[in-house]
């Protein structure tokens, strides 16, 4: 499957956007993910969704609305911060090592047309203003 | 993934990225990324390991610290997937004849599915069915193994949703069947080369692939690779 997803066709992207981080330990850190997950009772996600869910900070009983059978789900089964690290979050900010968690996370389905375009003006920037409105300083990606 | 980090970045958020693709990841230039050679779907690594996790999320974190991008790191630890064996795992004896095994089997899991669901407080089954109607998706794949065309089956929903669910559902009763979290797609195996219920959901995608059922409602009803 990984030599699968490294032969698909996507877009090449020559520059690298940058922002300069506020340090580690003052910074406000939200997870964003790609394994569709969703809260209890919240919209399913379409087989070609490209849009997002918000997931508050406190919920762990989160549901994997993924399409593709193509990856272990019985990890995430097991143990949901093995694809959402939130309470590996919340540890960091216990110890200082990150200011804080941010109030709500960002799930996306990992869904994209061919030139990306929804993604990348649509509800990759919607779903960034939530983030921003909260204060997140740092984003931590993590696929599926 | 990497197209994320860009829009996120662009909106003033800093980010660092777990990424499972590296010829993705080279071609795309993420700001900050930490390529991590583990099994799809489990991107911290190892299931229950928090120590394992911390040194994942450390490492990604400390890409931070780079004055300029793109920064593509690897993650020293390689964890594989291949050729996974089947969970160990008992599955319970026949109980009731007069339906079909694989109906029974799933019967018989509802327990166990029920101690995970308690231990984790959560569950994936519910797209088309929850835990109590599993066994009737399993009939209805059983129906359509023996022939029944797959619109006529009984199927409440699309058979992609439905073959979840009953994954699913299997998958979180094993957990409640071993010891630990069990090894990557060593669940998937035992779901569908041990089961009767995976044996019976590959059977119905062959027969709806047989009967030019339309491509995607079969094809993704298993992993690609499953026969």
């Amino acid at each position: 499957m990984r030599e699968y997803a490294a032969n698909l066709p996507v877009p090449e992207i020559d520059g690298t956007s940058w922002t300069v981080p506020v340090p580690l330990g003052d910074a406000t850190v939200a997870i964003v993910t790609t394994a569709a997950l969703h809260e209890v009772g919240d919209e399913r996600y379409g087989p070609a969704d490209t849009g997002y869910r918000v997931l508050a900070r406190e919920t762990r009983d989160l549901v994997m609305g993924h399409w593709s059978p193509n990856f272990d789900r019985a990890g995430f089964a097991a143990d949901l911060d093995v694809v959402y690290p939130i309470d590996r979050l919340e540890e960091l900010a216990a110890r200082g090592v990150i200011g804080a968690v941010a109030p709500h996370h960002v799930a996306f389905a990992g869904n994209q047309d061919d030139t990306v375009t929804k993604v990348r003006l649509d509800s990759g920037p919607r779903a960034a203003r939530i983030l921003r409105d909260d204060g997140v300083d740092i984003v931590l990606l993590t696929p599926v | 993934m990497c197209v994320l980090a860009h829009v996120f970045e662009a909106a003033g958020i800093a980010t660092v990225a777990l990424v499972s693709v590296l010829p993705v990841a080279e071609k795309m230039h993420p700001p900050r990324a930490l390529y991590c050679e583990f099994p799809l779907g489990r991107p911290l690594g190892r299931p229950g390991d928090a120590d394992f996790q911390h040194d994942v999320a450390r490492r990604a974190f400390a890409l931070l610290d780079a004055p300029e991008g793109p920064v593509l790191e690897t993650h020293p630890e390689v964890i594989e997937l291949d050729d996974a064996a089947p969970l160990s795992c008992a599955l319970p004896p026949r109980f009731d004849p007069s339906v079909p095994e694989a109906v029974d089997e799933a019967r018989a899991l509802r327990d166990a599915y029920e101690r995970t669901r308690t231990a984790t407080g959560r569950t994936s089954v519910g797209r088309v069915a929850d835990a109590d109607g599993v066994s009737d998706l399993v009939a209805a794949f059983v129906r359509i193994a023996d022939g029944v065309d797959w619109t006529q089956a009984g199927l409440p929903g699309d058979p992609v949703s439905a073959a979840h669910d009953v994954r699913a559902y299997y998958e979180e009763a094993s957990l409640a069947l071993v010891d630990g979290p069990p090894d990557p797609g060593a669940a998937e195996a035992w779901f569908y080369e041990v089961s009767a219920a995976g044996r019976v959901v590959l059977a119905a995608r062959r027969a709806m692939q047989a009967a030019q059922a339309p491509f995607p409602l079969w094809f993704y009803m298993a992993r690609a690779t499953r026969q």
